[in-house]
């Protein structure tokens, strides 16, 4: 396909599919999260979305070296990977995800914690005085109404995994068809000198950065419109 | 009152910085108004009514049906209400249709008229905005949509808090006519917040004053009204609504002949038929006294009435109560005399005379 090895093919399928399923389990994660630190009236609740907001800070090396040691033989991860008969979790793709979810979990928390909070009480109030449980009105009013959060949230993590290195390169080495990502790939064809390959995938990288963010752009203004 | 016929609640607790004492009971059926400066608690009451608040030390029995007591505290989605925020809070990612259809699918009251979704649309003026979002109506039709939602919910108490108080003045005149509908036709029970005395005026059938957090007065609206030791008798615009049904029209001058407990008035309407209900206002500072027939004049409605209480006004002025009719034994009119009048004429408390009454308003429906 348009003159690809099959060694960039499997890496971008192995990309799209570490950001697919990262991107879905931070949905499952992330909005019970996110709904906590929005309602949530504990004075501890701060501190704990510090910790989410943590990755955005640390050096992806630093999050890579304390993953690597939990996932490894003698951390917890190693115990886990006990149960089906593995080693560890670091260098592999159940590794990678797990890494990638801590990654960009604030990236999708955070957009759906807002609008969680721009909401209000009122419409939950509306909805409860209208005979609906608190679990319809969640997904019959919240959720509807958080859905440009939901969006955001979701392409961002979705983007913030596709081009995350440091935590790769840390956790995941560079097994091909495992945990050989794109950005990764990228990193090896450079210090082969496969300039042309390089190029393509970065190439196909800026371009995707570039989709991403005006996709959001007009999604943003579409929602703004929309609430007029 | 308690029990069957009655909401009786009773909430005593902090919320926030705020201290509410309130209790009262009312009937359950008509609108009961609950009325008081801002920022008295009226609110706090109405949301710990429906469940949103939540006190401690609560009770709140609604027709027998103990919503909180000691031992329970049924949430607000238990609590068969209807409540009509002051701004409409409608849900703006539903059509007005699947907004009035929110809470009807969750609706179960065994026993009770349910409202048709036809009835609430025919009774508040909604078919043309069916299909439309609620991001585009107008202040006045959102507030529609909001009470059409609130019935469609088949409640069995309606709360409304300020629900006209967001909007302006001729909004304001057009939404009352409908509240007015709503209750001639159906037989549910209200309780309705404002502070504005206006519209308690016009709705109420009982009222609850508030103030700082605590009842000072429940009853009947025209009886809280004539009571000298409130402050609604004693304000500058103190003034009685009456309940009238209309006997006679006279098409000729233009006038209704209204009879209420102990008497007769005739008021400048439009044309009204016998039988219909009215309601009448009169203003104190309108009624005079007089202690023989008044002769000729042009004040149309001249009664007998006898003084029932006399309170000073600051230093030259005097609140009187007056029952109309035989022995005073009928409604109650309030009058605001002189000083010096009331020393001229040797007026007493339970002494007979004639009131003159100069001004009479139908302010309702």
């Amino acid at each position: 396909m348009f003159g690809l090895s099959p060694e960039i093919l499997t890496s971008i399928r192995l990309t799209l599919e570490l950001a697919s399923v990262t991107t879905i389990i931070l949905l499952i994660l992330g909005t019970p999260i996110a709904w906590w630190l929005a309602r949530s009236r504990a004075w501890w609740k701060e501190a704990a979305a510090t910790i989410v907001a943590l990755p955005i800070v640390l050096p992806p090396t630093v999050l890579g070296f304390y993953l690597l040691v939990a996932l490894g033989p003698s951390g917890p991860g190693g115990l886990i990977a006990g149960l089906w008969g593995a080693r560890t979790l670091a260098f592999s793709f159940e590794g990678l995800v797990i890494g990638s979810v801590i990654y960009s979990l604030p990236f999708v928390v955070q957009p759906i914690r807002n609008a969680f909070q721009a909401m209000g009480d009122r419409p939950l109030e509306a909805a409860a005085t209208l005979r609906a449980s608190p679990f319809k009105a969640f997904w019959t009013v919240a959720v509807p109404l958080a859905r440009p959060g939901f969006l955001t949230g979701a392409i961002l993590g979705f983007a913030h995994t596709v081009g995350e290195f440091g935590i790769v390169l840390m956790i995941g080495g560079n097994i091909p068809g495992k945990t050989n990502v794109m950005s990764v790939s990228i990193y090896n064809y450079v210090e082969t000198l496969q300039w042309r390959e390089a190029n393509i995938l970065s190439a196909g990288m800026a371009a995707f950065a570039f989709a991403v963010i005006l996709a959001m752009i007009l999604i943003d203004k579409h929602v703004a419109q929309a609430g007029r | 009152m308690s029990g069957q016929g009655a909401i009786s609640v009773a909430f005593k607790g902090a919320l926030g910085q705020f201290e509410l004492d309130a209790a009262f009971t009312a009937p359950s059926r008509g609108i009961t108004g609950l009325f008081g400066p801002s920022g008295c608690g009226k609110t706090a009451v109405l949301r710990c009514i429906a469940g949103l608040h939540r006190v401690d030390d609560g009770l709140c029995v609604i027709d027998g049906e103990a919503w909180q007591d000691n031992a329970s505290f049924r949430p607000t989605h238990r609590r068969a209400i209807g409540y009509v925020f002051q701004e409409a809070s409608l849900f703006p990612h539903l059509s007005v249709r699947r907004n009035l259809l929110f809470g009807a699918g969750e609706a179960r009251s065994p026993g009770s008229k349910s409202i048709a979704f036809d009835e609430v649309v025919e009774l508040l003026g909604l078919a043309r905005l069916l299909g439309r979002s609620p991001v585009n109506l107008s202040g006045g039709e959102r507030q529609r949509v909001a009470i059409g939602r609130a019935l469609m919910s088949q409640p069995k108490l309606l709360l409304m808090d300020e629900p006209l108080s967001a909007l302006d003045s001729q909004t304001k005149d057009e939404l009352l006519p409908f509240l007015e509908r709503l209750h001639d036709r159906l037989q549910l029970p209200v309780i309705y917040v404002s502070h504005d005395l206006a519209e308690i005026e016009r709705l109420a059938d009982h009222l609850v004053l508030m103030r700082k957090g605590r009842i000072i007065a429940s009853g009947a609206l025209s009886d809280l009204q004539s009571d000298p030791t409130l402050p609604l008798a004693m304000s500058r615009g103190a003034a009685v609504s009456l309940d009238a049904v209309v006997e006679a029209y006279d098409p000729r001058y233009g006038l209704a002949t209204l009879v209420v407990d102990g008497g007769r008035f005739l008021a400048p309407s439009p044309m009204v038929a016998s039988g219909e209900k009215r309601r009448l206002k009169i203003f104190a500072s309108d009624v005079s006294l007089a202690r023989q027939p008044p002769g000729a004049s042009t004040i149309i409605n001249t009664m007998k009435a006898r003084i029932l209480s006399a309170t000073p006004l600051g230093e030259h002025e005097i609140i009187v109560v007056l029952g109309i009719g035989i022995d005073g034994g009928g409604a109650r009119i309030l009058a605001r005399v002189t000083k010096r009048s009331w020393d001229s004429l040797e007026l007493t408390e339970g002494m007979e005379l004639y009131a003159q009454v100069k001004g009479v308003a139908l302010i309702a429906p």
